[in-house]
């Protein structure tokens, strides 16, 4: 299928979801459903650099942050549109991102992890001492209460963390099915032996860090608004890198299908059990059923699905042979 | 001037003291990630569990917590080689420990963190023994026995520690396993099973230093997630799997964290640390005294 067709198509669907959140008539679904939408772009974001390379990333939480952060920042000086907030924290994010990769990526695997984890207390502590942006205290954002057109202030940032999933899930797609994305595989795979053919290695895992961290920073740059006050221990927490790691694995991380999946499952999954049980339970269900994933299902449920659909043929034919080879079938 | 003196005596002291308890806290991380090359970033969440454990024995019996920590030793080291097991059969045997087994033990911290603030909520919990409270002083140098105690018995832990890996069988064997496996295999040794007892142990050490944390410190689960970038700049720093670079970077870092508290303020403590590993990682990613 070609891109743009992809893209319209997502479009549409983009389009159904919201008729359908609006045919609810319940405000909730939007801030239930901006959660969601949030980790389906924090998790196909995370699977272009841990899925298609293979680089486990843990700093989800800095570059979200970042985003989030920098909206704070420009909002101090002059509120501005978000359309605007999500190119400037998209655009901070990514140079992050590449500046971490630059320094980071000459390092294999485990290193890697480690120091995106690394990165993400360092840059808390600049913004727990940055005092414009307020510090440990955390900043207030005033969101106007009505947008013309759209009506109620979440529906549009519903609707905007909605667009960019789409973006996000098409840049996803269109990567994987691109040189690129095969060049990502080949690293994934054996990053030497890439080297070794010809495939320049750091220039990739450079591009992948960077599209990565800059999605990221757009799905924090709207969160502000969102939460309506930011504090940096719960924007760095660490419950966006275990989600935007739970997600994709939970899903499958070879294709743009996954994270989306998981993060539809997932996040609707925590969103119930913070409305019926308690928000602590949550983390808990995530921690297990990663942990399950990873033992049982390596390949996420894609995998499983594969996996059931490649059996089933066959099992198929097996009955049948049992069936004709039993003694009473014998003429 | 003087008194600016004194207080960077103080800091340095300090600092040293601290750094003797980092390196309990490293020492695991030093023999899984070090020398078995596994990257077991819920160790914090084990050294937590450990000063529960040690905490909840405090409370109801009144035992000393290192004391505790030395008995409860065996179970951890249990504790840690069933998890090996679980590791080797999911993950080593099926060639998926880079992204895969990453997660696992990701999951494993929040499983721990998460269990444990279900029990017991997210109040700071303290532990009682006579060394928690009084203060040496030499002079203008004070020497708080709260940090003392647990530096001296870690410089023990990791003084055995050293002796094991390069006095008895298991301990070589532990050291070869890390340079050779097929090597090993040859020699009719079973790779596997020396890893799960070195897992074993690393996860033993964490019950110590679980003990030390509550001492210096009261808990509550999430205290655990601080550690996390501490105890792998430390590692590296030290490079990886040597325990005297471990105590010489624990030390270090121990100083300059002090230091910065000392002279810019609490607050930027953390960065100095995570600072330093992103250094090391980009300079000399084979540490202090790299094998």
């Amino acid at each position: 299928m070609r891109t743009p067709i992809f893209f319209l198509i997502c479009l549409v669907v983009a389009a159904v979801v919201f008729a359908a959140a609006a045919a609810t008539g319940n405000d909730y679904v939007y801030f239930a459903g901006y959660v969601v939408l949030q980790y389906v772009v924090l998790s196909t974001a995370w699977n272009i650099l841990g899925g298609y390379c293979g680089y486990v990333n843990f700093g989800t939480a800095a570059f979200f942050a970042l985003g989030a952060y920098s909206t704070v920042a420009i909002y101090k000086f002059y509120p501005m549109p978000i359309p605007v907030l999500l190119v400037a924290g998209g655009a901070v994010s990514g140079i992050v991102g590449f500046a971490m990769g630059y320094l980071t990526l000459r390092l294999r695997g485990a290193f890697f992890a480690i120091a995106t984890l690394a990165l993400a207390v360092v840059l808390e502590t600049l913004v727990v001492n940055w005092d414009y942006v307020g510090g440990s205290r955390g900043a207030y954002i005033l969101r106007p209460q009505e947008v013309p057109l759209i009506g109620d202030y979440i529906k549009y940032l519903f609707l905007i963390m909605l667009l960019l999933a789409v973006a996000a899930i098409t840049t996803a797609r269109l990567i994987e099915h691109s040189r690129l994305g095969y060049g990502f595989a080949t690293i994934r795979d054996d990053e030497v032996a890439a080297e070794a053919s010809g495939v320049p290695t750091l220039r990739l895992k450079l591009i992948a860090t960077t599209i990565s961290g800059a999605l990221m920073g757009m799905a924090g740059a709207p969160f502000p608004y969102y939460i309506g006050y930011l504090q940096p221990s719960s924007t760095f927490g660490l419950d966006y890198a275990v989600n935007s790691i739970a997600m994709p694995l939970i899903g499958g991380t070879t294709s743009w299908v996954g994270p989306l999946i998981g993060a539809i499952l997932l996040g609707s999954l925590q969103q119930i059990a913070t409305v019926t049980i308690s928000s602590a339970v949550n983390l808990l269900i995530v921690g297990f059923l990663l942990v399950a994933f990873v033992i049982v299902a390596p390949n996420g449920i894609i995998g499983l699905v594969h996996t059931y659909l490649q059996r089933k043929p066959d099992d198929f034919v097996g009955r049948r042979r049992v069936e004709t080879d039993a003694p009473g079938s014998l003429p | 001037m003087i008194f600016s003196f004194d207080l960077l005596i103080n800091a340095v002291i300090s600092g040293v003291l601290i750094g003797g308890f980092y390196a309990a806290v490293t020492s695991g991380v030093s023999l899984s990630f070090g020398i078995l090359d596994i990257v077991n970033i819920a160790h914090p969440a084990f050294i937590i569990l450990g000063s529960y454990v040690a905490y909840i024995v405090n409370i109801s019996l009144g035992l000393d917590p290192i004391l505790t920590a030395i008995v409860m030793m065996p179970a951890f080291f249990v504790l840690g080689a069933g998890i090996y097991q679980i590791y080797y059969v999911s993950f080593e045997k099926r060639g998926q420990e880079s992204l895969r087994g990453l997660a696992f033990f990701f999951g494993l911290l929040f499983i721990t963190e998460v269990t444990l603030v279900l029990y017991f909520g997210v109040d700071y919990r303290y532990v009682e023994a006579p060394y928690i409270g009084p203060t040496w002083h030499f002079g203008t140098i004070g020497l708080p026995l709260r940090i003392l105690v647990p530096c001296v018995v870690s410089l023990l832990l990791i003084a055995v520690l050293q002796l094991i890996l390069t006095r008895t069988f298991i301990g070589r064997a532990i050291m070869a396993v890390a340079q050779d496996q097929l090597a090993l295999r040859l020699m009719a040794v079973d790779p596997i099973r020396i890893k799960r007892i070195a897992f074993g142990i690393s996860i033993a050490t964490a019950a110590l230093a679980g003990a030390f944390l509550i001492i210096i410190q009261p808990v509550e689960p999430s205290v655990g997630r601080e550690y996390i970038g501490r105890v792998f700049a430390i590692c590296v720093l030290g490079g990886m799997g040597s325990l005297p670079g471990t105590v010489i970077a624990a030390m270090l870092i121990g100083i300059i964290e002090s230091l910065t508290a000392t002279f810019y303020g609490p607050s930027w403590a953390p960065a100095v640390s995570f600072g330093f590993l992103l250094l090391t990682l980009a300079v000399r990613p084979a540490g202090l005294l790299g094998r």
